[in-house]
Parts: structure tokens; sequence; C-alpha cells
């Protein structure tokens, strides 16, 4: 597969490692009420689709970026990639 | 009908009249106790035990394609049963002890071929590992054997021992280890669970349940509603997209994992062996192909075809203990939906719906499985309660904390 | 008798002689030959036995669909099994041998099988060989076995080298004949980069096989002027004897070039072949199509074969295997082969054609409406019995015959990202339909164009398409345009022991009896009869198959559906897939700036992941390892020793929040660590289980060091960028892995500060005062050098670690060494270090097993309450915090000569020896020279509350039940006196 990295352009899967479910970001809030079932649900129950999926892929071999990457689980076609960290910004992640 | 050699002499001398079709092909009833989603081997399995064993009556087993043509069709077709943890290797050796009764219980051969499994040991660490295991196994009652170099250069001449990167140091053995006719373990559990009386019902896809108040009803599906006390879904793969018509989410993730076979050849390789410094394991079946595959693809897929990094990393394995199959061909390679957990082990269980109860999360081991997975799940669905080799298979594990994680991965599917 | 079945012309270089032997035989063929033509110009017709049946066997095509003839090339290490003579390239020397048979060819014992057909039907197996249940292991399948298989491996390492290699493209043609030609004249002028791949060593596909004409002359003249044109366009690469084997996702398409197959041996420093990752914007699929054969009784003798194979072998290899042969075919493409042969002076035993309304030749004679109902002769074909339309029945005297039932196109490719073929009921085939591999179009017979000129339109048409070009298309090449319409005619009525798969023996009558037991999906079909999952993949006999089961059901076949096209295309050296990564080549191999200093030394090295370190260095007069080992522990313990240490993580952690962020990648505390001091880490996954540990040294306020262990260094820096880009991107904090920029280097033992200081420059105080347990500083070394001290123990002793800039690693080592003379300092490897570690009670790797929690590890109370970190909150859950859960204890035998095992259960002292009744278990042990005895660190249940019991420990694998005692993991100065002195 290639990943068309948004700084560095078209790159080979091979040079990436997977993670998974962009989920993943959003981090539930430790302190809230329901932590304890929120932290169960956010490590253990992903998106699973049969179809788009957005995920997040690690440059390793590369500049290190985490990116989110959207893909078809059906048939490969990547329809876009982001640098997670604008990702995780946009949705409020911050100190 | 009786299968036997000398059914088999009748036949050749009679022009083969009497082979009758080995399961009948049944218009789906508008009712039934127990339906079963899912022809693969555990599907199938589950619904030879439910009518054998437990005596429930009216099963169905409903499957969207033929039978036979998940996992149980398209895996490296290795059982054994060196598991590590408690949760597991009570449940694996009970099933490589239903295997080893299999062809007298179902009256057909599926080529149980113990010739045993060997895991190479590369480093001390490996090793300390593999003894802990070895010992888990024995002490649960199945056979380990640590085997030394030496051992190892008797019994495996063929390896790399001369310019290997990571030198073999040992081997943890398991004599009873081998490889079964995968296709025949589908085909033997769908005759004999018909000859009990229950309905394999193919091209059936379900496409809903019934769930009302809490409870399901039945199923809805390409070949009409088909009502039912218990669903059990048994679909490995397809968990995620089966499970999401009845609203739930589960702790798995879809993969992908490619197998490999090459072209026949003179049978040179005594049983399983697993390189521990690579992703590679390898068979060679009675037809003479090595049958062989290494680690997943990696990312979420259910396209069942694989890419050319993995094909390359398997055969890079390959060539670095087994430097001798250079010149021996791939012939097909493949690609399966692997139904991964969140700690690598499965899920048999009841929802949280009425009535629906759940088989899955299987990974990459689930033919191995097969006999065990099929008679705990029809305990389950037969008693309504887990059996006992099979009580940590709970949804509610990962809640409690309660992980069986062979690998110590965590919840990281796709490094189980 | 050299030669007599050969033909003149043809495209063979007579002028080149080529000595070759087939079973120890001698022959003779010419350059330009396979071993195929080869041999059937000497007439041999025998090449090899089937799988099951072992009937003899010879070619049925003249290429790489070939399911029979297969053998044994060349010998020794590079002897290759199943190779098809039909598309191994002839060289002089060449030697291959007959394989699957025994004695010898011609007599093969096990054609015995042959006779017992009736019995060996399709799925025999599965109905018997289950009594008594023990006789399948010990007596039936080792007789499977030994039946087993077809050619043989060598049992030797393969001997040649093999590479790989990127190539990119604005436009890949898979194929080389007149549409793969044509598109790609049309790109290359264009200007587009273009490689164009056929398998064959000669570009021109069919065309080599034809007698037809372009623009009026022989096509070999357009052929070849279209390759010198190719050839001359710089942005054109051509790429023969190349395979596409596969089309992977988002345009990359793996090809393997047969760089050197065609000669003796690899030419020095050439690999044998190459795997090309192609990466191509767009893709011409011109693959052409493979004709089919008509099943009828005993169908399979040498010398039937496909008729476009017959015309190959007379018009490219002025060959053919028999001077007297019959055609049988339903379309007119069959009458080509019997016009082809009957002009370059073959005798034409008859044209046998099933249609009534068959054209009629005045060179021989055509039986209309005839079927061939049988067929006689031992090794080979001699005689065929035909069914005139009149019902009377003939025997026709042949030695060959050519069989064509219609052309498949060659859809493979089209179908590797789950793509299904749609039926042409004019065509009555599959041709490529509904989703191509994103990028792909297909063009010529491949897409169902048989003729040459559909083949050259619609190259033209694609590579425009393709590329976008826009504009007048240059005059096409005048070509025949035959029509073709081919009426579905799959066997023989009648007819049982009608040959399908070859390869496997798979008839008519095993479909029929797959039908009856129901077996009756495609699916089912394959697997039940083992239909095309031999070496040809069914290219040959799928469809007769198929078509064989829709009318059993009463289906169409399109209904019946095909089995899954899966790569690769042909069947490709496992070798080739591998490349250079065999051997010692298997994984990089990282070595640490001091490795040549302890080569010199004569250590022992071990690998650690990609890592080769020091194990022990073994001194004159030492025999066995412990002997080493003993003494650099006790060397270190008494003055000073000094392991490399360079192999350890280490990541720089570096800006205003740094501190914050390790609070959250770290369990315990990081903000109120203080300028210059070190603190222990422990770092958990999300899901509570301990991950790494390693240390964090504040150099700065806004600047620390973090190490991780050897093993996860790439896993933790991962995990630590995921933390800082995913979870708090506005975290003031930048990471970088600096493992290879710094050599460092634990300094140990009572003398460790006394050596250091003849090293340290002056400037700095080391000692306990001004530099304590814990410290750590920026500092210059020798000199000026600058460098990192920090003081931490691994071993328990007095201790530091010291690095330098990785390339004055080595100096310092050496320095160490010439400076620690006085002290009798000692190197230590990796196997002291792990001595000293379990005698301290410090976890490692396989404490840090994954499975294991900070409540585990006897450090519980690390994690911090007041603060969240990674991990900590379901490190709550109460499955991690069982009453009677696992802690880290120490074990000691009662008796001090027994042996402690890692990997070992402990049991209670008198209770039954199980799984049920488990304690615990060993993770490291070795044997202490401070203690005089072996002892372990482990996990028991409850285990802190334990110390002082006996208890069992049982390893019933390595075969050892010994008594011990629990006790303490900190073997050494629990107190950790020697450390802070």
């Amino acid at each position: 597969m290639i990943i068309n990295h948004p700084l560095l352009g078209p790159r080979d899967s091979a040079e990436f490692v997977y993670l998974g479910d962009a989920s993943l970001i959003e981090r539930p809030d430790p302190a809230a009420e329901t932590a304890l079932a929120d932290f169960v649900d956010y490590a253990y129950m992903r998106e699973n689709p049969a179809g788009s999926l957005r995920e997040l892929w690690f440059h390793e071999a590369g500049d290190r970026s985490w990116l989110v990457v959207t893909r078809n689980t059906m048939t490969h076609e990547i329809s876009d990639v982001q640098m997670a960290r604008d990702v995780a910004r946009k949705i409020g992640c911050s100190k | 009908m009786q299968y036997s050699g000398f059914k088999v002499i009748k036949e050749a001398l009679t022009g083969h009249k009497g082979w009758k079709p080995a399961w009948r092909d049944p218009e789906p009833q508008s009712n039934y106790d127990i339906v079963i989603i899912g022809g693969g081997g555990h599907g199938l399995a589950t619904a030879h035990y439910l009518a054998k064993i437990y005596g429930e009556k009216k099963i169905a087993v409903l499957e969207k394609g033929w039978i036979g043509g998940g996992n149980v069709g398209r895996n490296t077709t290795i059982v054994r049963s060196n598991y590590l943890l408690d949760g597991n290797e009570p449940f694996y050796e009970m099933s490589l002890k239903l295997w080893e009764g299999l062809e007298q219980d179902l009256n057909y051969n599926a080529m149980i071929s113990q010739r045993g499994i060997m895991n190479l040991i590369h480093s001390d660490a490996q090793r300390d590992a593999f003894v802990r295991r070895g010992n888990a196994m024995m002490l649960n009652g199945a056979d380990a054997e640590y085997l030394d170099l030496d051992q190892i250069k008797k019994e495996y001449p063929f390896l790399n021992f001369d310019d290997a990167r990571f030198p073999i140091k040992g081997g943890l053995a398991q004599r009873r280890g081998g490889t079964v006719r995968h296709d025949a373990v589908a085909w033997g559990y769908a005759r004999s669970a018909d000859s009990h009386g229950v309905d394999i019902i193919q091209n059936c896809e379900v496409t809903g349940f019934r769930i009302e108040n809490g409870k399901c009803l039945g199923v809805e599906t390409s070949r009409g509603y088909i009502g039912a006390s218990k669903v059990g879904c048994a679909v490995a793969g397809s968990s995620g997209r089966l499970m999401a018509k009845a609203n739930m989410r589960l702790p798995i993730e879809s993969h992908v994992l490619q197998a490999f076979v090459s072209e026949g050849l003179k049978p040179v390789l005594p049983g399983v062996i697993t390189f521990g410094a690579g992703h590679f394991y390898v068979s060679q079946s009675d037809k003479g192909g090595l049958v062989f595959g290494g680690d997943l693809d990696g990312y979420n897929s259910y396209a069942q075809r694989g890419n050319l990094p993995v094909v390359e990393d398997v055969c890079e394995g390959g060539m670095a203990i087994m430097p001798m199959i250079g010149r021996a061909r791939l012939l097909r390679m493949w690609g399966g939906i692997m139904d991964m957990s969140m700690d690598g082990s499965p899920i048999i269980d009841r929802t949280h719906i009425d009535g629906l109860y759940f088989n899955g999360g299987w990974c990459y081991g689930g033919f191995k499985a097969t006999p065990a997975s099929g008679m705990v799940f029809a305990h389950l669905l037969a008693k309504d309660e887990p059996h006992e080799t099979a009580t940590a298979y709970r949804f509610d594990r990962f809640k409690t904390g309660n992980m069986i994680d062979e690998k110590g991965m965590g919840n990281q599917p796709n490094l189980h | 008798m050299t030669q007599v079945n050969r033909l003149k012309d043809g495209k063979i270089d007579r002028t080149q002689t080529l000595n070759f032997t087939f079973d120890g035989k001698s022959y003779q063929g010419h350059g330009g030959d396979t071993l195929a033509s080869a041999l059937l110009a000497n007439n041999v017709r025998l090449m090899g036995r089937s799988f099951k049946y072992h009937r003899p066997r010879g070619p049925l095509t003249a290429g790489s669909e070939e399911p029979n003839a297969l053998v044994e090339l060349r010998s020794g290490a590079r002897q290759e099994p199943n190779t098809r003579a039909t598309t191994a390239e002839l060289f002089e020397g060449l030697s291959a041998n007959s394989q699957n048979r025994w004695p010898s060819l011609k007599f093969d014992a096990m054609a015995i099988n042959d006779r017992f057909s009736n019995f060996l039907t399709a799925g025999f197996y599965y109905k018997t060989f289950m009594w008594p249940a023990a006789f399948w292991e010990k007596v039936y399948e080792p007789i499977i076995r030994k039946a087993a298989g077809l050619g043989s491996l060598s049992m030797q390492a393969d001997p040649d080298e093999y590479d790989k290699g990127f190539r990119h493209c604005d436009l890949l043609i898979i194929g080389a004949g007149p549409s793969g030609i044509m598109a790609a004249l049309t790109a290359g002028r264009s200007g587009a980069q273009v490689i164009i791949a056929d398998e064959d060593f000669a570009f021109g596909g069919r065309l080599n096989s034809e007698t037809f004409a372009i623009n009026d002359e022989a096509a070999d003249i357009w052929v070849q002027a279209s390759i010198a044109e190719l050839s001359a366009l710089p942005n054109v690469r051509l790429m023969t004897r190349t395979t596409v084997i596969g089309a992977f996702d988002h345009g990359i398409y793996g090809a393997v070039e047969r760089v050197s197959d065609h000669l003796i041996q690899p030419d020095s420093g050439k690999p044998r072949q190459v795997l090309w990752r192609i990466y191509a914007a767009k893709t011409i699929l011109a693959a052409g199509a493979t004709e089919r054969p008509i099943a009828f009784e005993n169908n399979d003798r040498p010398g039937i074969m496909l008729a476009s194979a017959i015309r190959s072998y007379a018009n490219r290899w002025a060959a053919t295997p028999a001077q007297r042969i019959a055609i049988f075919t339903n379309n007119d493409d069959g009458h080509r082969t019997a016009t082809d042969l009957y002009a370059a002076g073959v005798k034409i035993a008859a044209v046998i054609d099933t249609r009534a309304d068959a054209p009629s030749s005045l060179d021989y004679e055509v039986l209309q409406g005839a079927q061939v109902t049988d067929t006689k002769g031992r090794l080979g074909l001699s005689f065929a019995e035909v069914e005139l339309a009149d019902g009377s029945m003939r025997t026709i005297e042949c030695n060959a015959m050519g069989v064509s039932g219609g052309w498949n196109p060659n859809v493979h490719l089209t179908c590797h990202q789950r793509g299904r073929p749609t039926w042409d009921e004019g065509l009555a085939a599959f041709v490529p339909g509904g989703i191509l591999p994103p990028g792909m179009s297909v063009t010529g017979a491949a897409l169902g164009h048989l003729s040459t000129h559909g083949a050259l339109e619609t190259g033209v048409k694609a590579a425009k398409a393709a590329l976008g070009l826009k504009g007048r298309t240059a005059k096409l090449p005048s070509a025949e345009d035959a029509p073709v319409t081919q009426t579905p005619f799959w066997y023989v009525e009648g007819c049982s022991r009608a040959w399908l798969d070859q390869q496997n023996d798979v008839t008519v009558k095993d479909v029929k009896l797959s039908h009856q037991e129901g077996f009756r999906s495609v699916e089912h079909l394959k697997r039940y009869t083992t239909l095309g999952m031999a070496t040809d993949q069914g290219k040959t006999s799928n469809l007769g198959g198929l078509a064989i089961m829709a009318e059993l059901a009463g289906k169409s076949i399109p209904e019946v559906g095909t089995t899954i096209f899966r790569p690769p295309y042909t069947p490709t050296a496992i070798g080739v897939m591998a490349g250079r990564i065999r051997g010692m080549d298997f994984h990089p191999t990282r070595l640490t700036p001091s490795h040549y200093w302890a080569k010199e030394r004569g250590a022992v090295f071990v690998e650690v992941g990609n890592w080769l370190r020091a194990q022990w260095f073994p001194i004159e007069g030492e025999t066995h390892w412990r002997q080493s080992v003993d003494r650099e522990v006790a060397a270190t313990r008494a003055s000073v020793g000094v392991c490399d240490c360079t192999t350890l993580g280490k990541i720089d952690v570096q800006g205003t929040d740094a501190a914050a962020f390790l609070n959250k990648v770290y369990c315990n505390g990081f903000t109120k660590l203080a300028v210059g001091k070190v603190r222990y880490g422990l770092m958990l996954r999300e899901d509570g289980i301990a991950m790494d540990d390693g240390t964090a040294a504040r150099l700065d306020e806004d600047h620390f060091v973090v190490t991780t262990t050897t093993a996860n260094a790439g896993k933790v820096y991962q995990h630590m960028e995921f933390v800082r880009q995913c979870l708090y991107p506005d975290l003031d904090v930048q990471l970088i892995s600096t493992t290879e920029s710094w050599a460092q280097y634990a300094v140990a033992g009572p003398n460790s500060r006394a050596l250091l200081q003849k090293v340290v420059d002056a400037d700095y105080d080391i000692t306990n005062e001004g530099f304590p347990f814990m410290a750590c500083a920026n500092i210059t070394v020798c000199g000026g050098l600058r460098a990192r001290l920090f003081r931490i123990s691994f071993s328990g002793e007095l201790a530091f670690e010291v690095a330098v800039p990785a390339r004055y690693g080595d100096a310092l080592m050496r320095k160490l060494m010439v400076e620690g003379e006085e002290f009798n300092v000692t190197p230590y490897g990796t196997e002291a270090l792990g001595v000293m570690r379990i005698e301290k009670g410090h976890a490692a790797g396989n404490e840090l097993n994954g499975t294991t929690t900070a409540l585990n590890l006897g450090m519980g109370r690390m994690v911090s309450k007041v603060k969240d970190s990674i991990g900590s909150k379901l490190s709550e859950r109460e499955g991690l915090n069982e009453p009677d859960a696992l802690k880290m204890i120490g074990i000691k035998p009662i008796d001090g000569n027994d042996k402690v095992t890692a990997g070992g259960h402990l049991m209670n002292k008198d209770g039954p020896v199980d799984a049920a009744h488990d304690q615990g278990y060993v993770t490291s042990a070795a044997f202490s020279p401070s203690l005089n005895s072996m002892i372990g660190l482990g996990f028991l249940k409850n285990g802190d509350e334990r110390l002082g019991e006996k208890m069992r420990l049982v390893s019933p694998v390595t075969d050892l039940n010994v008594d011990v005692e629990i006790v303490s993991a900190h073997f050494i100065d629990p107190e950790g006196g020697r450390q802070r002195a």
C-alpha cells in the first residue's frame, strides 16, 4: 500500500507501524465519575467496520509522525491522510 | 451411511452408484430450538455436539455461502495444545484429545496426523519462556519435550546450522501436535450433524436479528425469517459485521492473515516447525506441498487478501531457517479474515441479549480449537452455563482485568 | 536418430547446437529451444507421470500453463523440482530428470494405481483408513506420504543469490504480444515512462507461434521493428523473462525476472532471479488467452496436446511431436494447426470437428460432426477411435493429436483484488469484469478480442485512455481479423475416464461423483476432487470441470461461478521472494562502538535483538563459560568491572513541559525531580501492565535523558511519540532517540569511583558528597571530552554509567582498561550483568513479560494516586488487584547443590503437583558466585507474605523437582549500603 504523507508525499506502507482505530486519540477524562468504564471502552472497544476506518499509522522508518489515515477495509483504498497531531488538536486534546 | 474400506470396495465394484450426498440440502423450517449462524468448522462442530452429546433436537446451521468456506477452508492445518496460561491450556488440550478420536466419532477420515510440532528457540530468554510453557503443558496433562541442539540436528538436519543470524539453541516439541486435512473437518462434522438431524442450510445469509424486549426471537435471512429459542453466532472473521446487526460492539478487530503453499514435493518435513527468530512456520501436507505462514499483515482488513511485504517477510524467514527451500516454488497465497481479540484469546459467552450467544475472537488459532470450541459452545447453548474448560472466555474479562494474554502484548490485536 | 521430428524454418538458431541430457540420455537441440521442444524434436513424447495414477504424461501445452511435462532440472544443490519443460530454456549442458516415478519413467511401478483407479476415486481417502485408529499414523499415512509429492528438493542450501528492486512507471504493460507491443508503442511515443514485461524470453506473444502476416509481411518483421523502436526510446523499459506474479494494492505489482535460469549457472556476481516491486500509475493487462481442451476418454496420453501448442512447436520451434497428427476441434482455430502442419510437411491423419458445418480442406480430410471417443497407445498415442456423424466408428492411426476447445482469456491478474470475471456468451468464456484492480485496463485476447486486429486496436485504445492521450492515432498495422465464435463443447458424451486435471488425475467421472455426493459448490468441487489444485492451478482444467458441474446441477456456468484466482500467476521460487535476506543477512547486525575492542579481548558475543553484545570475556585457562562469568562477577564485586551498556535505549526529552510529559508516561512522578538527579521510572501500557522500565535523568530544568531496556527501545519511543503527538499535542516537548549517539559504560564495584576519578576531568567532583547515589551531570572526561555521568547501579555496587559521543566509545573503553590496571579492572559481559542484577533483585525483560503489573513487581506503591498517567486507571481493575496476586520473590534451593531453572513452576511443599495447584513460576535463574548457589527470581501468589516458606520447584520438561525456600528478591545488600557508598 502507499500512504500519501501530508509532509513527505507518497510513502510505502512498509515504512509505517500500524496501531488501529484513531479513536485512541480520544483518551477519556481520568477524573470523570465513569472513568474506569470509559477507559475499558477506550482501550478495548474499537471501531471495526467493513468499510471506511480512520486509523493511526506511525512513520517509524521516516519522520516519526503519527498519521490519521482514512482507509477502506474492504478495498484498502485510502481517501484521506492527516497529521495525527492536527487531528488531536482539533478535537481539543491539550494540556 | 457408514463409510468404511469395505464400502469403498463394494462401491468400486458396483459403479459407485450407492454413494449418497454427504449431507442433505433442506429448506429452512420456520422455527428451530437452536440456530447456529456460521457453517464453518466451529458452527458445524457445535451442531454435531449439540445433537450427539447434548441430545438437542431441531437445530439448524445457517451458512451464507458454502459450508467450510471460512477459516476452516483456508488455514495452515495445524493442531497443537502448547499453550501457557491456565485459561487456555486445558481447553486446547481437550481439543487435542477430541482431535485424537475425531475420525471414529465422525466416521470420516480427516487425516489427523500427529507428526509433532517443534518451536525453535534462539535465545536464553526464549528458552526460559518455552520451558515455563512446556511445564504448564505437562502440569495440565499435555505432552511437551525440550530438545537440545544435538537432538534438533538429528531430527531436522536440513535446518540452517551453518550461517544463521540467530543460531538455533534448542526447541520445545509437542509430539502429539500435527496437522489435519482441514476441509475434511468441516465435511465430517457436517455429515455427522446432518445424520443426527441437523439442518445445514447453505446460501442462507443472516441479514438481521429479531430482538424484542431484550430477547432474541430469531433471525432474518436471505431465505426468510427463522425463529429460534437460542441463536449461537460462530462466524469468526465476520463477527464484527454480524454482531453489529444486533447493535453490539466487540473487543475484536478483523485482520488479514496470509498463508502459502508450495508446489508438491517429495516429503521431507517430519512435522510442523516454527522459527523463533522470524515470522515463519511450516509443515508439509500429505500431497507434498509445503504449507507455511507467518505474521499478520498488521492492518484491519476484510479484503481477504494481503500485500507483498508480508509475503517477502515470510519467505525471508523460511530462507533464513531452511535455505534448502529456495528453489521450491510458491504455488498459491491467500488471505483470510482473523477475528483478533484484544488479548489474543477467544470469547465464548452469552451476550447481554437473552437467547443470543457468541463464539469468536479466535485470532489465528481457531482451527486447532474446532472440536473444543464446538463442544463448549454446545455446552453453553444447551446448559446456559460455560463449560468447565471455558470459564475464562467471558466478555467481561476486559472490564474485570482478567485478560488471557499468552503473548503479553496487551490491547494490541495485531501483535497477538 | 537425432532430431527426427525437426521441421524446417522456425525461430530457432540452428547455428547453435546444444547438448543436453534427459534421464541420463544425451540429446541435441538448438538455441531458442525449450527443453520440451528439443525433446519433441528428438521424438520424445513421454516426459512425466501423473500424480495419483502415475499415468504416462507428455506436454499438453507450450507455455507456463503446462500441467504435465514437469522435470527435475539441474542436479546437486541446484536441483529444481517441478520445472516445466515447456518453459525451461535449453542451454549447453542442461541435465533434467523425470520425477515421481520408480524405477524408471517408462516402467513405473506405481502405475499399478491406475489399475485400481476405480477404488481411488475422488475423496475415497475420507471414507477409509480409519480402523484401527492407531493405524493412520503408523501404517496408512506413511504409505500415502511415500507416494506424495512430485519432484524432490536437493536438501542442500540454495547456492544461488537472489535480489530485489523497485521500479516506477506511468504505465506497466503486462504481456508483449501484439496488443502489449502496440500499447507500448502508443505510450512510448508519447514520452510516458513505460515498462513492458513478458514471461517469455522473446517478445511477440502468439505472433511467434503463428504464420499470420502484419502489414502483408511476416509478423516477425513488425515485431522486430517494434522492439527496435521501443528499445531506442529512453522512457521505455523492456523486460523479457519477467513474470508479473501479482497485482497488489495501490498499483504495486510483483514481478520476477529470471536473470540466469537460461544459463548453466549464474554469471559471477549475478543473481539467479530478481523480484521487482513495480509501482505503476496505470497498468494494461495484455496477457493473451489460453487454449482449452476437450475431455474425452483417455485424452491424457503423451502426444495429445492443445492444438495451439502443436502449432507453436511447429512454427516457432520447428518441432513436431509426431509425423502423423490428428486434430480434434470445435472451432476454426484448430484448422489453423492442421494447415500449418500440412505446410510444414507433417501428415494430417484427419481433422475431427464436432461441428456438422465445419469448413473442409483440399489438403486433408475433415470429419465433420465427429468426435473422438477413445484413444490407444501405452506410453504415447497410437490410435484414436472416432465416432463419425452417422454414428459409425473409425479408428485413426496417429501419434499425436491437437485438441482445441476454444480459448479462455487470461483473466488471472484482473481477479487478484477479489474481482470476479463475467461470462461472455459469444465466447463461452469468462472475460474480465466486475471490479478490476484500480488503474488496470485489459486488452487483446485477455479481454476476449481474439483476432490480431482486435489485439492491436485495443492495445492502442487502452494506452491512450490510460495516459489520457488526445489526438490522432497513427494508422494501425493491418492484420487478420477473423471473426471468432466459440460454441461450448466441453466433453464427449458418455466419457468417464476423461481427464480434466491431468496432473492431479481428476476425470469427468470424479466431477460426477462429487456432484452425486453433494459437493456441488465450485469450491467444494475443487477441494473434494483436487481439480485445479495442481502446479498449473487449473489454467487448462478448471473451466471444463465447472461446465460439467453446471450441467449436472442444471445451472449455467456463471451461476456455478469460478474459484478465486490468487497470486502468484505462475509458481515462484521461494528464494526470490526472500532476496538477499538470508543467512547472516537475515537481520541487520548492530555493533556497539567498542565491539572491535571486545573482539580483540576474545569476547563471546550473543544476539540481543539486532545487537551483538559481549556475553563474557574468557581468559586463558578458562574452559567453561561459568568460570569466566563467576570471575567477572567476583572481580566486579571485589574491585571494579566495566560493562558496555550502549544498547540500552536512550531518548532525549526536551522542552518546558518535559517533566509534565514524563509524568504522563511514567506511573511515578517526575515533576519534583531535582536537576542533577536520576529517578527510576516504570512505564505502564494503558491497560495497566508494565511496559518497560528505566531511568530518567534530569540534566536541566527542561532536559531529561530517558533510558529504556535494549529490547523495548523502539517500542517505547513509538509509545512516547504517540503520547506526545496524539494525546498531548500542546505540550512543549520534543523527543529524539539518541541510542546510537552515545556510547555508554557501566563502571561498577567498590573501586569504580577511584577508577573514574582517573578519567573524569578534575573540575568535576564525583565524591559521594559531591555526586551522591542517583546523581547525574554533564561532565568532561579525558581532558575536555564532553560526557554524561550517571550514578546508577544495576549490579547493586557503587556504580556509575558514563556516556561519551559514540565515536569516542572505543577510546574510552581502552582508556578505562589502561587506567584500571591498578584495580585489576575486569570487563564483564551480559551474563555477569544478569547474574548481578538477579543477585540484586532487579526486574528485567524476563520479569517485565507483558503480563505483570507494578503490583506484581513489588512496585505497586509507585503508581501515583495523585496524578493521572498512562495505565493508572486500568491498573485499578479488580482482576489486577486480587488478594493473592503474584508478587516478585527470590528463590534459593534448600540444598545448595540443587538447580534452579527459569521456567520452573512453584508448588506447595506437600500439595499435589498439577496446574490446578500452581503457585507461581521462576522467571530468571543464575548461579550466584556471591552466595555459592543457584538463585532465582520469580512470581508467587501472595509472595511477599510467604518469605521463608519451603516450596517445591518443578520443571517436568527439564526433569527437575527440588525443594526451595522463598526469600526476598534482594539477595545482595538489601539495604543498599553499597550503591550509596
